[in-house]
């Protein structure tokens, strides 16, 4: 028997919530502000502990809407900060979110999905895939959306969205669910040192040996919001060509293609290999950004397919952007989950064999 | 040409930027006053402070020190953030009553108990000036707004909120004052209790807070003099102008 390696035992058990608070805290997370919801409470426990011994900053702000605001506040001031909630929480937070839009400002938020709408339930969901990808407050804008499918993937994850944030001075989202928060698996710390923040000369520290500046979104001068939102879609665009990533499983022969993300997509993993094995040749398309979205990956996988299934904790919201990506070329079917129940791979199996079924008995019929 | 000694000066900290208040706003007034108080403490390169949304919006083309906007109530949350990255800056929130004692009431009182060591300035002139003289927190019994046609009817809209009063029942604030703009006598005060406000924070002592009763005269109906007296009678029944907290320490009446 191989014997397990060094790297195999460098590895600690940890939960989802608590590897993303340890990687925000290797990236260099000087300020944390939150507030209690389930299922993401063990992140802010976790700050409240370890943020206050290495001297930076927690506190339990008295809402999501001051928690938000606070973040603001520390990246004015030009250090990196976080916070994080679940769905309703997320909700109060898009009005600080619209805000750290524009005004430019790097943020990450952690986004551990419960069940909706309203109260919903506290069970994981997909849910929020709408309100995180198309901006989600009010205004022109859009926010880097990152989808976590593990608890590796969790602190890897964190730790580059700081380095997104400050690079293209944008809030970035980890859009993970309460199965990635609350499950532990074994996984490898980041042990170099945090990738060091960009000069920020637009920071407010006082306006010591330089003019006064400020931080705003307010452009009522004629023609100054115009430009400046001109501004931000060229941000955009720079951001899409350079950042936009997916993950593909078994396509190169794929005939039925499988596009989930998060939770769903590892779970999509275990159906392909199953269908396969079933002599199904299945193939699955994750995308890892949200926003961007992988649209033109999508496009061209849509030609050599017979059909794909969407495969969502929700009711067909990624569903959207697929059917936009693949735009007519191959029909698009979708297998939904939207009461907080995560599916089985057999759930999706028998989904995704029932497609080619289907599509085997209307062949013969044609023949 | 020579300036006489003792006359007025424009003080450094302002600049020359002309202000879009209306004739008679009691904004400019405290702009200015904060401006000498920045100049005279030599903190304005270390100064950040917090606009808020209202008329004060534009402050920023008016004080030569950095300042942020914030969204509409998150003012004291924007200052925290501020003020906790970098504890060593002197961090103020400017605010008027729709953004500190509606919108953002529950802020102000949390960041109050936090005693997070800041400055808030707020501007209460019974109305909500920007967006078109509707009613506020703060505006009196029978007082005619743009949302309260009839007078503020105690029944169906409560009453005015007295700000100092309700924060001075916290265990943290380090100096709470009201003061009214409704004379020479009153800008020599506002003068004063920024000042006072400000030196704690330098001192590292803990939260300040500075009511100023201010006159709108476009949204109070009446000439810059009778808004005056309005402030110095009206408003300062509703409103005791006197110090609640001082070093820490409650003040009784």
């Amino acid at each position: 028997m191989k014997k397990p390696d060094d790297a195999f035992f460098s590895r600690v058990l940890m939960m989802g919530n608590e590897a993303a608070a340890e990687a925000a805290i290797r990236a260099g997370c000087q300020c944390y502000f939150g507030y209690p919801i389930t299922p993401q409470n063990e992140l802010t426990a976790y700050m409240a502990k370890h943020m206050p011994e290495r001297g930076r900053v927690f506190i339990q702000a008295e809402s999501e809407l001051a928690a938000i605001s606070m973040v603001f506040g520390a990246s004015v001031a030009g250090v990196r900060s976080m916070t994080s909630s679940s769905s309703p929480g997320i909700s109060l937070k898009q009005e600080g979110i619209s805000y750290l839009a524009g005004a430019q400002l790097p943020a990450v938020i952690i986004n551990v999905q419960r069940g909706g709408p309203g109260l919903g339930s506290i069970d994981p969901s997909q849910g929020d895939y709408f309100q995180a990808t198309k901006g989600g407050g009010h205004g022109d804008y859009h926010i880097i959306v990152l989808a976590p499918a593990s608890v590796q993937e969790m602190h890897d994850m964190t730790l580059q969205a700081f380095r997104l944030a400050d690079h293209y001075r944008i809030p970035v989202m980890i859009l993970a669910d309460g199965r990635v928060g609350q499950m532990m698996e074994p996984i490898r710390l980041h042990e170099d040192p945090p990738s060091p923040a960009p000069p920020k000369p637009w920071a407010l520290t006082g306006a010591k040996g330089r003019p006064p500046q400020c931080i705003r979104s307010l452009f009522v001068e004629e023609g100054a919001l115009e430009k400046h939102n001109h501004e931000l879609q060229a941000c955009y665009r720079q951001i899409t060509a350079a950042e936009t990533k997916a993950e593909e499983t078994e396509t190169g022969d794929c005939e039925w293609l499988i596009a989930a993300w998060g939770t769903c997509a590892r779970i999509s993993k275990g159906v392909v290999r199953k269908a396969r094995a079933q002599g199904i040749k299945a193939g699955l398309v994750r995308p890892i950004t949200l926003w961007p979205f992988p649209y033109e990956r999508l496009a061209r996988l849509a030609h050599q397919v017979k059909a794909l299934l969407v495969v969502e904790m929700n009711c067909g919201q990624m569903l959207e952007d697929v059917r936009l990506a693949v735009n007519g070329v191959a029909p698009v079917h979708f297998s939904g989950y939207p009461g907080g129940r995560v599916p089985t791979e057999t759930d999706v199996l028998n989904a995704l064999t029932a497609l080619a079924l289907a599509a085997n008995r209307k062949h013969s019929k044609t023949i | 040409m020579k300036i006489p000694k003792n006359s007025y000066q424009r003080p450094a900290s302002l600049t020359d930027a002309a202000m879009h208040y209306c004739a008679g706003c009691g904004h400019s007034t405290v702009h200015k006053l904060l401006a000498e108080v920045l100049d005279e403490l030599e903190i304005r390169e270390r100064t950040i402070g917090v606009a808020p949304v209202g008329c004060a919006v534009f402050a920023y083309f008016y004080l030569k020190c950095d300042i942020s906007e914030a969204a509409h109530g998150r003012t004291p949350a924007v200052a925290t953030g501020i003020k906790r990255a970098l504890p060593d800056r002197i961090v103020f929130s400017y605010q008027g009553d729709g953004d500190l004692a509606a919108i953002g009431m529950t802020e102000t009182i949390h960041t109050a108990n936090r005693g997070e060591p800041i400055t808030v300035i707020f501007i209460n002139n019974t109305v909500y000036g920007m967006t078109g003289g509707q009613m506020a927190p703060t505006t009196l019994v029978g007082q005619q707004t743009a949302t309260s046609p009839a007078g503020r009817h105690p029944a169906t809209m409560g009453c005015p909120i007295r700000m100092c009063e309700l924060l001075n029942t916290l265990d943290q604030p380090y100096y709470i004052e009201r003061v009214a703009l409704d004379s020479h006598a009153g800008v020599v005060a506002t003068k004063k209790a920024l000042l006072t406000a400000f030196q704690s924070q330098v001192a590292g002592k803990g939260y300040s807070f500075v009511e100023v009763l201010s006159p709108c005269p476009i949204y109070f109906r009446c000439s810059p003099q009778k808004a005056l007296q309005f402030v110095g009678r009206e408003m300062a029944a509703q409103f005791p102008v006197r110090i609640f907290r001082k070093e820490g320490v409650p003040v009784h009446a």
